[in-house]
């Protein structure tokens, strides 16, 4: 499955690429540069050659690990992607713990207490918190709480502290679809006859909701964190834009206003794997927390 | 039947509010041009630069080059809204067109274009359209077709399961039954059955269409400065938040303002449309 | 009455819905004697498994409201029994059999756990391996393999699942069982079976039944006395005998005119014409009044009051001069 993806994202990207407007070599070199400067550019990235040509040879380097390297600066796509990746990790799986961790059990209280105080109040913020532009809110936050009150460091990842703040900005609106979408599966398995089945049998509330209703509920609960995963990597993007970290969102933005395509083209297909492999991880859970998947691969 | 969706919709108070809040925007963009002179847009004003909002006839202020906030928020709200709408409509006309293929002749055809779905859903919303626009070059119109390209697969999975449920479904047997002709089928039952889901799909796709044009904007490689798009007014004047943050504040709080109560009512269709939502 | 073992005294419940109010009961009144098979016989709609989550407060949260009335079970008063009270009570003295078997069962935890639990949260102290044995006994008892216990419901046909809602409902030998229409998603081979293992439970542990059913045929053959639902009440009671061989309430009249009969000739089938009165919007006077024949003037205005003769009571108008109030 990965295969074809990569295959049909960098084909598309290419494809799209040969039929834009702008000479990439004439963009590197400035208005100044000379038709013999131009040509010597196109000859250098190899640009002078048929599509085709061009994209096996890409595709042949990505094989063997070689992206390539970016039009712009001399460094190579991989090892530049490789050096910054800590800092984007780091971003990116706090944020993801911080949104899984808090998320769901707030989903599930708020399932529970339904109509209470607690309910609506986490609906509306869970809504809130789902509208707002993550920037915004990472912009503003930085302004009051770093600038002003100079609570947390605003800009740079030199320090665990620095990431407190774009860790929290990030889950926001995951986290609050987190708790959306835990609460709405909650409540339709809640309604469920087998619910009232293990009422009858004497069991206590607490019991029915650990053992019947949450591992039933669990399964969409899985999706949506499956979902959500892909929203924190274009989230990461932003928010690394925002408070000023040295990682892949940066690395990719600065490359989009350059047209930096190998960089850019670089950081999509990894992405795209990594994507692939976290869906393959979502589908493992799925069999673990649900016999009836379980069985289905004969496991 | 939309009558009952309608009457269901009206019932639920959060929707309503949105519904009336993303009104009250769409007629103040449009009727900009009454209350608002256009050159105030881009007219610059050395002097009256950072003027906090409320004074001078400023109702929002004016920013680092003396222009008028509020001015620029009004038209602003044409660019993002319009741009929001061009991308959603795009995306949902591709989606049409292959889900509904998809999900009529089934089969190969299915599956190709399935596949092709599946490869574009591969990678995230935000980062594919980056991609797109660092291929087509920065711009308003690149961002629009960037935009509607990796948005077209949700909305022909949608339309496609949307037909494929509906086929299916014992009414539409039942309608051939006693005798009604294809083309009566499709119009009388499918499409009003299958729409609903598609409408709600489009009306959250806006919501989060704007979002994605104000980040795009705000990291510069969406609307292009000085064409005022609130994601774009909020990173021109990003050093200067922090001693005027009205600057800030503002033009995030009516891009959250439309997302949110796009949101709403977005829900709120879901609700409406479906049957058993309460107990 | 001390030989009741459950008492409903005129129960009222009350469904409050987004649209309206729902009177699912109104004015239920049932006794049950100890080791008494009862076949509670209504239709669709007619509050018999409302009564049923009542005696073990299963009703919906919020929704299911008791407002008026009383439930008695052997001494404790189940309205106002407290929490702990009620948790006892529910699978262990009181159990209940659910109509849907496709849906009763939980579809990630093994059958056999699943009756498990019911030893789990009633016997703490007995040991595990007396407990497995239970469980290879019950389901043994209604024919499903012991080997079988690993797996999961939906390795299970829907009269196998229903055989494991019996378990789970007998496994801790329950004093009052809750049979709510368990054969009725099942064919008819199917539902012999199961009521022969009804029966033959009931003759070891001498279980009291309320067998909840709108198969007349199915109470002719199982049960020892009966009592007749209708709009959330109970309007005609007794010994199968009394409801099958004496004259009836015109709603039973009405049912068992609509059986075919094997034994007479024929031309049509007679229904009850009309439909059942709209549970939002009850009448006044006696329920049944607007698709009844013999409705007179009074019917239209006032509540019957159940009339006795002998074993035998029937709430109309029609036997006021039969029998005491």
């Amino acid at each position: 499955m990965l295969i074809p993806v990569i295959i049909g994202i960098t084909l598309f990207i290419y494809v799209i690429m040969s039929v834009a407007p702008g000479d990439p070599a004439r963009m590197i070199l400035g208005q100044d540069a000379t038709v013999e400067q131009i040509q010597a550019k196109r000859a250098e990235l190899g640009l002078d050659r048929p599509l085709l040509i061009r994209y096996v040879n890409y595709m042949a380097g990505v094989v063997q690990g070689d992206f390539g390297s970016s039009w712009y600066n001399e460094y190579n796509v991989i090892a530049e992607f490789g050096a910054r990746l800590p800092n984007t990790l780091t971003l990116g799986m706090t944020a993801m713990a911080l949104a899984a961790l808090l998320g769901i059990p707030l989903g599930v209280f708020a399932a529970v207490r339904q109509y209470s105080v607690y309910d609506y109040t986490t609906l509306v913020a869970a809504m809130i918190f789902s509208s707002m532009p993550a920037f915004w809110f990472g912009l503003m936050a930085q302004v009051y709480l770093c600038l002003k009150l100079g609570w947390l460091p605003a800009t740079g990842a030199d320090s665990l502290v620095h990431f407190i703040l774009p860790a929290v900005t990030l889950a926001a609106a995951i986290l609050a679809s987190q708790v959306r979408m835990t609460r709405t599966s909650m409540l339709e398995v809640i309604k469920q006859d087998y619910v009232r089945t293990a009422r009858s049998k004497g069991a206590p509330e607490k019991r029915v909701i650990v053992k019947h209703v949450l591992r039933n509920g669990l399964l969409p609960v899985v999706t949506s964190l499956g979902m959500g995963f892909a929203l924190l990597l274009g989230g990461t993007v932003v928010i690394e834009s925002v408070f000023a970290i040295p990682g892949v969102g940066s690395l990719l933005i600065g490359a989009v206003r350059l047209r930096d395509v190998p960089v850019v083209m670089g950081i999509i297909v990894v992405i795209a794997c990594f994507v692939g492999v976290m869906n393959l991880l979502v589908d493992l859970l799925y069999a673990v927390i649900d016999p009836r998947v379980k069985q289905g691969y004969g496991l | 039947m939309w009558g009952l969706v309608a009457f269901r919709f009206r019932k639920n108070k959060l929707a309503m509010v949105g519904l009336a809040v993303i009104v009250i925007l769409v007629i103040a963009s449009l009727a900009a041009p009454l209350f608002v002179d256009y050159s105030n847009v881009y007219t610059q004003n050395i002097a009256d630069r950072f003027i906090k909002p409320g004074t001078n006839g400023h109702i929002f202020g004016t920013d680092q080059f003396g222009r008028d906030l509020f001015a620029r928020i009004m038209y602003g709200g044409r660019i993002s809204l319009l741009a929001g709408l061009i991308s959603v409509g795009l995306g949902l006309i591709l989606g049409l067109v292959l889900g509904g293929t998809a999900g009529y002749y089934g089969g190969k055809v299915d599956n190709i274009i399935m596949r092709v779905c599946d490869i574009f859903m591969a990678v995230p919303q935000t980062l594919l359209t980056m991609a797109i626009v660092a291929a087509l070059g920065q711009g308003t119109f690149n961002m629009l077709i960037a935009l509607s390209v990796a948005g077209f697969p949700r909305y022909a999975r949608t339309v496609r399961s949307s037909i494929l449920t509906l086929r299916g479904q014992e009414f539409v047997e039942a309608a051939k039954c006693y005798g009604s002709s294809s083309p009566r089928i499709i119009f009388r039952h499918i499409i009003p059955n299958g729409l609903g889901p598609v409408i709600v799909s489009a009306t959250l796709g806006l919501g989060a269409t704007i979002l994605s044009i104000a980040s795009l904007g705000f990291l510069g490689i969406g609307v292009q400065a000085p064409t005022p798009e609130w994601g774009t007014i909020l990173s021109e004047n990003r050093g200067n938040i922090r001693y005027f943050p009205f600057l800030g504040l503002i033009p995030g709080m009516f891009i959250a303002a439309a997302v949110m109560c796009l949101n709403f009512m977005g829900d709120g269709l879901r609700d409406a449309l479906d049957p058993r939502t309460k107990s | 009455m001390s030989d009741n073992i459950l008492e409903i005294k005129d129960l009222h419940v009350q469904y409050n819905t987004d649209d309206a109010v729902v009177h699912a009961l109104n004015g239920f009144d049932l006794m049950l004697k100890k080791g008494e098979v009862l076949g509670l016989v209504g239709e669709t709609g007619a509050g018999k498994t409302t009564m049923a989550l009542s005696i073990l407060r299963l009703l919906p949260d919020k929704v299911g409201e008791i407002t008026e009335g009383s439930i008695n079970y052997d001494g404790l008063d189940i309205l106002h029994a407290n929490k702990r009270d009620m948790l006892k009570l529910r699978g262990a003295k009181v159990s209940m059999i659910f109509q849907d078997p496709m849906t009763s069962l939980n579809p990630i935890i093994t059958v056999g756990e699943q009756i498990h639990e019911v030893l789990d949260l009633h016997f703490p102290d007995m040991s595990k391996s007396e407990k497995d044995r239970r469980v290879d006994e019950v389901l043994e008892l209604v024919g499903i393999q012991v080997h079988r216990k690993t797996e999961f419901p939906h390795q299970f046909s829907g009269g196998m699942k229903q055989r494991i809602g019996i378990a789970m409902a007998l496994v801790a030998e329950p004093e009052l069982l809750l049979a709510d229409e368990p054969t009725t998603a099942l064919d008819v081979t199917i539902q012999a079976q199961i009521l022969k293992l009804m029966k033959e439970l009931k003759d070891k542990f001498n279980t009291s039944m309320i067998l909840i059913t709108h198969d007349l045929g199915v109470v002719a053959e199982f049960c020892e006395s009966v009592a007749i639902v209708y709009a959330g009440e109970v309007i005609e009671k007794g010994t199968v005998d009394d409801i099958f061989t004496e004259r009836n309430h015109p709603y039973t009249e009405g049912l068992f005119n609509s059986i075919p009969s094997l034994t007479c000739d024929l031309e049509r089938l007679i229904p009850i014409p009309g439909f059942m009165a709209d549970p939002t919007n009850l009448p006044q006077g006696c329920k049944f009044a607007d698709r009844c024949k013999y409705c007179m003037e009074k019917c239209k205005t006032s509540v019957p009051p159940t009339y006795e003769m002998g074993t035998h009571g029937i709430k109309c108008f029609l036997f006021s001069d039969k029998g005491d109030e």
